[in-house]
């Protein structure tokens, strides 16, 4: 799911079209270019809003559910709902239910980047064998314990590593990847500054 | 024809060969962007023998050197006497209206009723701003490229130049060599070398027939017209002026401004992408270079296959620089440039501002041109040399529509 906010279709290069090739990555490009197609003349159905709730548990457990969201113009919903337990691991004094929040994060780059390869690589006729992301988040806990205020409490360095087996070369999976995070959601939302606002209801 | 600039003045060479009546109305004198809105320093990208407008080619002694501006104003001026062109100078359009059979246009000098416009305006009128610019605090001098002539008008103390096209790295560059400190704010750009293979680079976007690409043959003809002008600066010594050589010489690169926030600019952390993209996107240039090259009968007179060092990243760009603390006094915004049709009552200009057309054909306003814009025709459109053949097809389509609708 959620090639609508992460898919990095570019029909500029390559000019292939499905007919003229058996590449499968399961990436419907012709849907999606036709989403594209469509979207340019109704704007106002790009606008998307995703929503997620959360619900403390105990300690630092909470619970997050994903259900529905806005888009297209309407109330959508996903096949089903879902739910991820977020906490942090024992060696903060915590049980460990779930992943840290930060660790989330990686969840969203990797995936939004992975998604992004296969979308590019199908629209450009490249089959893909595997594809595997590392990624890797360096932060100073310095900053979130509140030893040195000069420290950042984020992440101050990502690295993202892929391991992709296709049929093309080094070049053109080099593309993929750049192409991927040019039309990234998640690697934006990270790069740049986001607006945010959190009140009490 | 509306702009006696180089365009234009082609345009209407053809026109006049063909026997249309028409006049060439000018807002201020022939060339006039190039007389009133252009740095001290800048040299056109094109080399001299490639600056060529129709039944006019360059006859100097340096076909491999790059024009001035002032060089370029006598060179268009010079085109528009010989060819006779009818400009009335000093003559600003104010409004251009469509009306039965033609166009009612409204000048400060009286109005004109024609059965055909072109649009020859330029592709420049006016720099393009991002709104951010509002957030910059006033202790902090804002320039456009229009507002900029030299570094010696700068205030003392460090300088931000937002953007990294070929404006963007020919200021940053001269304004590094005047002593100043310069961060350089890095979004999309064109890398190109200067030379390649020992010929001058536009000679391979010319000869290999990239450059002669139709905007009907393109895979994305709006990401083609929205380009970023390619890193290229015209000087004698035919140097490379990419981001490895301004790094090079003292200029810090951040990533693309993405938000001015209580006083601090704050920059984009994808910096080592826009480089991937950019060394990729040259990569493939020259793989179609080398490609043509090889397939070229006769002999060529080039060197061997050669490859640059991809964009040195720094080891860590800044993401935020605090702008009341002095370190810099002046950001110039070297973000692109854009038509002004504000005169234009035509409903053919879209929510972005940009003209809508066919080649240079405005297919809903019958009888109503453009020429020189990006990519108008052919991904050469822009350039001087590129004019002639745009200007030739754009004057064949406007005689067979006055043909047809006497």
């Amino acid at each position: 799911m959620g090639f609508e906010n992460c898919a990095g279709v570019n029909p500029a290069r390559g000019g292939r079209t499905m007919a003229e090739t058996t590449v499968n990555n399961g990436v419907n490009v012709e849907a999606l270019l036709a989403a594209r197609e469509a979207l340019k003349s109704a704007p106002e159905a790009a606008r998307f809003k995703w929503r997620a709730s959360c619900k403390w548990q105990n300690g630092t457990h909470s619970e997050t559910k994903i259900e529905g969201f806005h888009g297209l113009g309407q109330e959508q919903k996903h096949r089903t709902s879902f739910s991820f337990d977020a906490d942090h691991p024992e060696i903060f004094a915590s049980e460990d239910h779930g992943i840290t929040p930060v660790e989330f994060m990686l969840v969203g780059l990797a995936s939004c980047l992975t998604a992004g390869v296969a979308a590019v690589a199908q629209n450009r006729g490249i089959q893909l064998r595997s594809v595997e992301a590392r990624v890797e988040g360096s932060m100073d806990i310095q900053g979130i314990l509140g030893i040195d205020s000069e420290v950042r409490n984020g992440y101050d360095d990502i690295k993202v590593t892929f391991n992709i087996d296709a049929d093309a070369s080094k070049k053109d999976i080099e593309a993929l990847v750049a192409q991927s995070q040019k039309r990234s959601a998640v690697y934006d939302v990270i790069t740049n500054p986001t607006n945010v606002t959190v009140e009490v209801a | 024809m509306i702009g006696a600039g180089h365009a234009g003045l082609a345009c209407s060479r053809f026109l006049t060969s063909r026997s249309i009546d028409h006049v060439v109305l000018e807002r201020g004198e022939v060339a006039n962007s190039w007389r009133r809105e252009r740095w001290d320093s800048l040299r056109l990208l094109t080399p001299n023998w490639l600056t060529r407008l129709p039944g006019c080619a360059y006859d100097g002694f340096e076909p491999d050197g790059f024009m001035a501006a002032g060089e370029v104003v006598a060179f268009v001026s010079r085109y528009a006497t010989l060819a006779g062109a009818p400009v009335r100078s000093h003559t600003t359009v104010t409004s251009v209206r469509g009306v039965d059979g033609g166009y009612h246009v409204v000048t400060d000098a009286g109005t004109i009723m024609s059965r055909a416009a072109v649009l020859a305006n330029g592709a420049c009128n006016q720099p393009s701003v991002p709104a951010l610019r509002q957030a910059v605090p006033p202790s902090v001098e804002s320039l456009t490229p229009f507002d900029y002539r030299n570094p010696g008008q700068l205030p003392d103390g460090g300088v931000l130049v937002v953007g990294a096209s070929a404006t963007g790295v020919q200021l940053a560059d001269e304004i590094r060599r005047s002593g100043r400190r310069v961060i350089l704010s890095v979004g999309e750009h064109v890398r190109l070398p200067r030379t390649y293979r020992g010929r001058d680079v536009l000679w391979w976007m010319d000869a290999s027939g990239v450059w002669n690409q139709r905007y009907d043959e393109l895979d994305d003809l709006k990401r083609a017209r929205g380009l970023p002008s390619p890193q290229l600066v015209g000087t004698p010594e035919r140097v490379t002026l990419d981001l490895n050589a301004l790094t090079a010489s003292g200029v810090e690169l951040v990533g693309r401004l993405s938000a001015v926030r209580d006083g601090r600019a704050l920059f984009s952390g994808g910096l080592r992408n826009q480089f991937a993209l950019a060394d990729l996107k040259m990569d493939r240039l020259l793989d179609t270079f080398d490609a043509w090259a090889d397939n070229c009968a006769g002999d060529l007179d080039v060197g061997p296959s050669e490859r640059f060092e991809p964009t040195r990243a720094p080891d860590k760009s800044r993401l935020h620089l605090d702008l009341a603390t002095g370190e810099i006094r002046a950001i110039i915004w070297a973000t692109g440039f854009r038509p002004d049709y504000s005169w234009l009552h035509v409903p053919v200009v879209d929510h972005k501002g940009e003209l809508r057309h066919e080649g240079g054909v405005v297919s809903d306003a019958p009888g109503l041109y453009a020429i020189g814009l990006p990519v108008l025709r052919r991904r050469k459109s822009t350039f001087i040399h590129g004019a002639e053949d745009d200007a030739r097809e754009i004057t064949d389509h406007l005689v067979g529509y006055l043909a047809r609708n006497r």
